[in-house]
C-alpha cells in the first residue's frame, strides 16, 4: 500500500505531469509536489507523486556505501 | 531503473553486512513497522545477511491486515446497499469478513470495482450522477493525502455522491500503542520510508527521548535497508537512541508540508480500531465536518451483525509482532494466498504472503 516508484517527469500540464519509467508513461497528480520541474524524479503512490528525489542525496548515499563497503574489506 | 538498481548492487551489500558484523556485538531485536520492508527483508534475504545478533520482527504496517473485521463488515454491508458502488484498492476485495468477504458481495451482485487511485474512484462518481460511489478508505499517513485530494476535488468539481469510508490510520501512535503494552520488547524500529516522506522525522522523537529505542527511517531496496539496520546497530551499540534518516533521496526531516496541509484540511483525528491491537486513540483520521457529505459513515447507515474472528488465524497476533507466521497453524495448511483465512495472507504487505512467497522448507527456521 505505501509503495511508492521513482519516475520521471517528462511534461507538465496544470496540477498534472506526464511521467516515464522504463518505457512506460502515466499521468499523475502533482499537487503535493507542486515543485516539481520536468527532468525531475518523483516518488509515485497510486497516481500522486508524494516527493520529489533529491538527486544529490541520492548520490551522497552511494558514496557513502561504497566506502562502507570498502572499508569493511580491509579490516 | 533510476534510483532503484544501484541500491540492488550484491557486492556493496556483502560489504555493508560485513561492516555490521564488525560492529554488533549486543544481541538486540529490530521491529520493520512496514510491511513493505517485510517483503524486501524476506525477498533478498536480509535476515540471513545481517549476523545472528539482530533479530528481526514485523511490525504493524500493513493497512489491509490491520483494518478490523467490524470495519470489513461495515465496507461489505454497504456494498449491498441498492444503487452503491464501492471503490477499493485491489487487497481489500479478497480479504474475509465475518461472514462474507467484498469479492462474494461481487459474485452477490454488488457493484464492487477495483482502482488504482482515489482519481478513479472520483473518475467514477462522475460518470455514474444516479449512483453513490464510495471509497473505501485504508491507508496510513503516505496513502491518507490522496485520500484527502479525492474529497477536494469532488468538493470542487460538485461531485456530490462521491463518499469515502475513513478507515486510515496514523503510524506514530501505534507505535507508541506497542511500546506501551510491553509485549515486544524492541532495541529499535527500521520506520516506514514512505510514510516519513509525507511526516518526515520529527514525529518519531518521542521514542528514543520516552522508550531508548533507536529509529532509522529506511528506504525499500536492499542497500538502504542494509544501511538502515547498520546505523541502529550503531546506535545501539553506542547506547545512543535517536531518530536517523537512511533514505535521505526521498526523506526530509520536516516531511511533505504541502501533502499535510491537504490531509489536515479535510482529516481530523480520532481513535480506531486496529486488528489484533483494538482501539487506540489519536490514531486515525475522520472526516471534518465542513466535509461530512462525502463521509460514508455520516451519508449511510449499515447496522452489520456482531463480528467473529476466523477460527485459529493468529493475523493478531502477527501484526503485533508477538507471533511470526510460523506459529500459526493454519499457515501453508488451511491458509494460502489462495485460500486465505487471514488478511496477512492475503495483502501483498501481509507478513504471512511474504513468508509464504520467499520462504522454503530449508530456510524458513532462520525468518
Amino acid at each position: 500500500m505505501c509503495l511508492a516508484v521513482p519516475v520521471r517527469i517528462v511534461s507538465l500540464d496544470g496540477d498534472e505531469a506526464e511521467t516515464e519509467i522504463a518505457g512506460v508513461r502515466r499521468r499523475v497528480s502533482i499537487v503535493f509536489t507542486p515543485e516539481a520541474k520536468v527532468g525531475d524524479y518523483v516518488l509515485l503512490h497510486t497516481g500522486y507523486a508524494i516527493g520529489v528525489i533529491d538527486e544529490a542525496e541520492a548520490e551522497e548515499t552511494l558514496k557513502l556505501l561504497e566506502e562502507i563497503a570498502s572499508l569493511s574489506e580491509v579490516h | 531503473m533510476k534510483f532503484i538498481d544501484e541500491y540492488q548492487d550484491s557486492k556493496l551489500a556483502r560489504g555493508l553486512a560485513r561492516k555490521i558484523a564488525q560492529r554488533s556485538t549486543k544481541t538486540i531485536r529490530v521491529m520493520e513497522f512496514c510491511g513493505g520492508h517485510t517483503h524486501a527483508i524476506l525477498r533478498y534475504g536480509i535476515r540471513q545477511l545481517v549476523p545472528k545478533t539482530v533479530e528481526m520482527k514485523s511490525g504493524p504496517g500493513c493497512p489491509v491486515c490491520v483494518t478490523a473485521t467490524a470495519d470489513l463488515d461495515k465496507a461489505i454491508a454497504l456494498a449491498h446497499l441498492p444503487d452503491v458502488v464501492i471503490t477499493t484498492f485491489g487487497d481489500m476485495i479478497r480479504v474475509p469478513g465475518s461472514y462474507s468477504s467484498l469479492q462474494k458481495a461481487k459474485a452477490e451482485g454488488a457493484d464492487v470495482r477495483i482502482v488504482y487511485s482515489t482519481i478513479d474512484a472520483v473518475g467514477i462518481a462522475k460518470a455514474n450522477p444516479g449512483k453513490s460511489v464510495i471509497f473505501i478508505g485504508i491507508g496510513f499517513e503516505t496513502t491518507a493525502p490522496t485520500i484527502a485530494a479525492s474529497i477536494l476535488k469532488a468538493q470542487q468539481e460538485k461531485i456530490e455522491n462521491f463518499h469515502v469510508l475513513s478507515l486510515n490510520k496514523l503510524t506514530p501512535p501505534v507505535m507508541k500503542a506497542l511500546l506501551d503494552s510491553g509485549e515486544v520488547k524492541l532495541d529499535g524500529i527500521v520506520c516506514p520510508g514512505h510514510v516519513s516522506v509525507i511526516i518526515g522525522s520529527h514525529p518519531y522523537e518521542f521514542i528514543p527521548r520516552d522508550y531508548g529505542v533507536a529509529c532509522v527511517i529506511s528506504g525499500f531496496e536492499p542497500l538502504d535497508i542494509l544501511l538502515c539496520i547498520d546505523k541502529l546497530v550503531e546506535q545501539i551499540e553506542k547506547g545512543e537512541p535517536k531518530v536517523e534518516i537512511a533514505y535521505s533521496r526521498g526523506v526530509k526531516p520536516e516531511g511533505n508540508r504541502k501533502a499535510r496541509q491537504l490531509m489536515e484540511e479535510v482529516f481530523g483525528i480520532g481513535e480506531a480500531n486496529w486488528r489484533g491491537i483494538g482501539i487506540v486513540p489519536h490514531s486515525g483520521l475522520k472526516v471534518r465536518g465542513k466535509y461530512e457529505r462525502f463521509d460514508a459513515d455520516k451519508a449511510f447507515s449499515v447496522s452489520p451483525k456482531p463480528p467473529r474472528e476466523p477460527k485459529g488465524c493468529r493475523c493478531g497476533d502477527v501484526i503485533r509482532g508477538a507471533a511470526t507466521p510460523l506459529e500459526c497453524k493454519l499457515f501453508r495448511k488451511a491458509c494460502t494466498p489462495e485460500s486465505p483465512v487471514g488478511p496477512c495472507m492475503v495483502s501483498s504487505e501481509g507478513a504471512c504472503a511474504a513468508y509464504y512467497q520467499y520462504g522454503t522448507t530449508e530456510n524458513l527456521q532462520d525468518f
